[in-house]
C-alpha cells in the first residue's frame, strides 16, 4: 500500500556515515585482535555499559522489532508478556543468577565457547561436538529470520525488491563478520545500541502522541475488537488489547497456545540457553560489572521490545484513523454506533463502475472491516446500483495479513520521511549486531567445537581460523537460501522461536546442572541434550502443524495430514518446548541419579570456591 | 485503566515497567556490593591466554 520511496542524497550521506562509523569501530577491534582466544572472547575487561548494551544488541534484532512487532500487530498486546520475560528472565535472572557462575566456570576451565564450556564441565568430547553441531546446523535458521526482517524493511522503505535487499544485506554481513572478531562486535554493538535507543524512544512518543495520548490510543484500539479478521477470531483473538481465549480441546483456543507456548514461552525462556549470549558473560571482569549492567540492560530491552510490540498493536489504530481510503460493498454492520462495517472490497474500473477485488489466497472477493467515513451509491460491473462504503481499515488489512510487513508499512506510512532512514539504520544496527554474533558463534562452533574436537586437535589454543571462516561463509549461504525460499506467515518470529525453543530444550537443563549441581553426570547431561533435541525435532517434523506441514514429512507419513495429532484440537499448536524441556529435565535427573558422579577432583577444579 | 480492559494485558504492561524498575534499583543497591578483583584462577586463565598469544 505504500509509495515506493526513492533514495535521496541525504539518505545516502546518512547511511554512508553510519556504515563508515561501524567499519571504523570494527577495524579498531580487529586491529586489537592478537590471537584466536582473544578473537573469541573479545578481551576480558568490558565496561558495564558496553557489556549491557552489546548483550542487549546481540539479543535484539530485526527479528524482535520487525518480526515480533509484526506479530503484535496481528495478535495484539498479549505480546507484552514477552517483554516482561525478556527483562525478568533474559536480563535479571540471566545476569544475577547465571552471569557470575558462567564467568567463573568459563575462566576456571579455560572455555571460550558455550559448547566448550559444557564439554569441559562434563569432561566429554561428545557433548562439545553434539552442542557444536546443533549450533552449527540450526543457528542459520535464526540468522535467516534476522536477514528476512532487515530485507523486508529495506525493501519497503526504498521500494526495491526483497531479493535485491537480501543480496545487499548478505554482502554487508559477509564483509562485516568474516574478517572481524567478537571484540569488534562489542564496540560496534554499543554504538548501534545507542542508535536503536534513540530511534525507539522517538517511535514510541510519536505513535502515542499521534493517537492522542496513551489512554486515548489504547481505548481506541480496545474499541476496535469487532474489527478482528474472522480467521483470527475463530482461533480465539479477542481484540488487540486482550489476551486470546484460553482453554483446551477446541480450535477457538489455538491462538492462546500459539502466542503463549511458542511466541512468549519459547523465546522468553530460550534466551537463557543462547550460546552467543552465554559467551558474553565470560568477557566480564567481575560480579560487580554484571550487577552494574543489570539496570542498563533492563531499560534497553524494555525499549527495544516493548516499543515495537506496543507500536505494532497500535499501528492498527493509526491505520484505522489515517490509512488510505478503501471502498467496498456492505456485507455486515459490525457496530453502527462506531461506524464499523464489514465490506467486500471493490475497486473502480475505467468505465466508472466497481468490481470486487479477488483475494489470491481464497480466490474469492476479499473482505475487510472498515471504519466508515462515507456512504454513497455506485454501480457494479452489471450496472446494478449498490451502497458504496468508503473507509479506513486495520494495519492487518493493508498488509494483506502478512505480519512481517506491519512495522515496515507503518513506519513508511506514518512517520516523517527522514525518520525512515534513521529507523532503517537502527534496524540495520540491530540486525548487524545480532547477526555478526550469530555467525561468529557458527564459526567457533565449526572451528573449535567440531573441527578441533573431531580431529583431536584439542591441545592447541588456536582454533583453525580457515575452518571458522569457511563455516561462516557456509552458514551465511544457508541463511540466505532459507531467507530467499521460505516466505510464510510471520516466518521471522517462527524461525526465532524454533531456534530459541530448540536451544532451551537441548541445552538449558545441562547448562543449569553444570553451573549449580555437582551431582549431574556426563551421561545425564548427554542424555538430556539428546532427548531435548530429539523431542523438539520430532515435534517440529510431525506434530506442530505449521512447521510440520511446511517441511512435508508428515503429509507423506499420514497421507496428507498437517500433524499426526491433527484430530486432537490444540495439540498441533503447542510448541515443542512444552514437551521437550520437561522431558530433557526429567532425563537429566533420572540418568544422573543412576550413573557415576563426576570425580571430586574435577568438581574442585570446576567449583574451587565451594571447596574452600 | 489506561484504556486496556483485560487485566492480564494490564499486568504485562505494568509488570514490564515494574521489573525494569526493580532491575534499576538492584543495580543501584548492588553497585559496589560485589568484589571487583581478579582471582588467582582468573590470573591463571589470563596467563594461559597470554601464553597462547606468545605462541603465535
Amino acid at each position: 500500500m505504500t509509495e515506493a520511496s526513492s533514495v535521496g542524497w541525504i539518505d545516502i550521506v546518512v547511511i554512508l556515515a553510519y556504515l563508515l562509523t561501524t567499519a571504523y569501530l570494527g577495524w579498531l577491534g580487529y586491529r586489537g585482535t592478537r590471537s584466536a582466544a582473544d578473537f573469541l572472547v573479545g578481551g576480558r575487561s568490558a565496561h558495564p555499559i558496553i557489556m549491557a548494551v552489546s548483550y542487549g544488541a546481540t539479543f535484539i534484532s530485526t527479528a524482535a522489532i520487525v518480526g515480533f512487532g509484526g506479530v503484535a500487530g496481528l495478535f495484539g498486546m498479549s505480546l507484552l508478556w514477552l517483554t516482561f520475560l525478556n527483562i525478568a528472565v533474559g536480563i535479571f535472572i540471566a545476569f544475577v543468577f547465571f552471569g557470575e557462575p558462567t564467568r567463573r566456570l568459563g575462566h576456571h576451565l579455560g572455555a571460550h565457547t558455550f559448547p566448550e564450556l559444557l564439554g569441559l564441565r562434563y569432561q566429554s568430547r561428545g557433548i562439545q561436538i553434539f552442542a557444536g553441531a546443533l549450533v552449527f546446523l540450526f543457528m542459520p535458521l535464526y540468522s535467516a529470520a534476522v536477514m528476512t526482517g532487515g530485507s523486508i524493511f529495506a525493501a519497503t522503505q526504498f521500494g526495491i525488491d526483497f531479493e535485491v535487499a537480501l543480496l545487499i544485506f548478505a554482502v554487508i554481513t559477509a564483509a562485516y563478520v568474516i574478517p572481524g572478531g567478537l571484540k569488534a562486535v562489542m564496540y560496534t554493538d554499543t554504538f548501534q545500541g545507542f542508535v536503536m535507543v534513540l530511534a525507539m524512544i522517538f517511535l514510541l512518543v510519536f505513535t502515542y502522541s499521534s493517537l492522542g495520548g496513551i489512554t486515548e490510543a489504547h481505548r481506541y484500539l480496545t474499541d476496535m475488537a469487532d474489527m478482528v479478521p474472522a480467521p483470527l477470531k475463530e482461533m480465539g483473538h479477542q481484540g488487540w488489547t486482550a489476551m486470546p481465549a484460553f482453554g483446551w480441546g477446541a480450535k477457538s483456543y489455538d491462538l492462546w497456545w500459539i502466542v503463549i507456548s511458542s511466541i512468549i514461552l519459547g523465546v522468553g525462556i530460550g534466551v537463557l540457553a543462547q550460546p552467543q549470549l552465554i559467551v558474553r558473560f565470560m568477557t566480564v571482569r567481575s560480579r560487580r560489572e554484571l550487577d552494574r549492567a543489570v539496570p542498563i540492560g533492563a531499560v534497553f530491552i524494555m525499549l527495544m521490545t516493548g516499543t515495537p510490540f506496543l507500536v505494532g498493536s497500535l499501528s492498527n489504530a493509526w491505520m484505522a484513523q489515517n490509512g488510505p481510503i478503501l471502498h467496498g460493498k456492505l456485507v455486515q454492520e459490525l457496530n453502527a454506533d462506531k461506524g464499523h462495517a464489514l465490506v467486500e472490497l471493490m475497486r473502480e474500473t475505467e468505465s466508472g463502475g466497481w468490481e470486487p477485488i479477488i483475494s489470491p489466497k481464497i480466490q474469492a472477493p476479499a473482505k475487510a472491516p472498515l471504519v466508515v467515513t462515507e456512504r454513497s451509491s455506485g454501480t457494479d460491473a452489471n450496472g446494478q446500483p449498490f451502497q458504496l462504503i468508503a473507509g479506513r481499515s486495520t494495519a492487518v488489512t493493508y498488509v494483506k495479513g502478512d505480519a512481517d510487513k506491519i512495522i515496515p508499512t507503518f513506519i513508511s506510512s506514518a512517520l516523517p520521511h527522514w525518520f525512515g532512514v534513521v529507523f532503517l539504520l537502527a534496524l540495520m544496527a540491530a540486525a548487524m549486531s545480532t547477526i555478526s554474533s550469530q555467525f561468529h558463534t557458527i564459526g567457533t562452533a565449526a572451528g573449535r567445537d567440531l573441527y578441533e574436537r573431531i580431529t583431536q586437535k584439542g591441545e592447541s589454543h588456536e582454533p583453525n581460523l580457515l575452518v571458522m571462516r569457511l563455516a561462516i561463509v557456509l552458514g551465511l549461504m544457508i541463511a540466505v537460501t532459507i531467507s530467499y525460499t521460505v516466505r510464510q506467515e510471520y516466518v521471522i518470529a517462527r524461525f526465532t522461536a524454533i531456534f530459541f525453543g530448540l536451544c532451551a530444550a537441548s541445552f538449558l537443563p545441562a547448562y543449569i546442572g553444570g553451573l549449580f549441581f555437582r551431582r549431574v553426570t556426563r551421561a545425564g547431561a548427554m542424555a538430556s541434550m539428546v532427548v531435548g533435541a530429539g523431542t523438539s525435532l520430532f515435534w517440529l517434523l510431525l506434530v506442530k502443524a505449521k512447521e510440520a506441514s511446511a517441511i512435508g514429512l508428515v503429509q507423506i507419513l499420514t497421507g496428507g495430514k498437517s500433524s499426526i495429532l491433527e484430530d486432537y484440537p490444540n495439540w498441533p499448536s503447542v510448541d515443542p518446548i512444552v514437551v521437550a524441556l520437561p522431558a530433557a529435565l526429567l532425563t537429566l535427573i533420572l540418568v544422573s541419579a543412576v550413573t557415576r558422579p563426576p570425580s571430586a577432583e574435577h568438581l574442585r577444579r570446576c567449583f574451587p570456591e565451594r571447596s574452600s | 485503566m489506561i484504556g486496556i480492559d483485560d487485566p492480564y494485558v494490564l499486568f504485562a504492561y505494568f509488570g514490564t515497567i515494574a521489573v525494569a524498575i526493580i532491575s534499576v534499583l538492584y543495580g543501584l543497591i548492588r553497585r559496589n556490593a560485589a568484589l571487583d578483583v581478579l582471582t588467582e584462577e582468573d590470573r591463571h586463565w589470563a596467563m594461559d591466554e597470554r601464553e597462547a598469544e606468545d605462541g603465535l
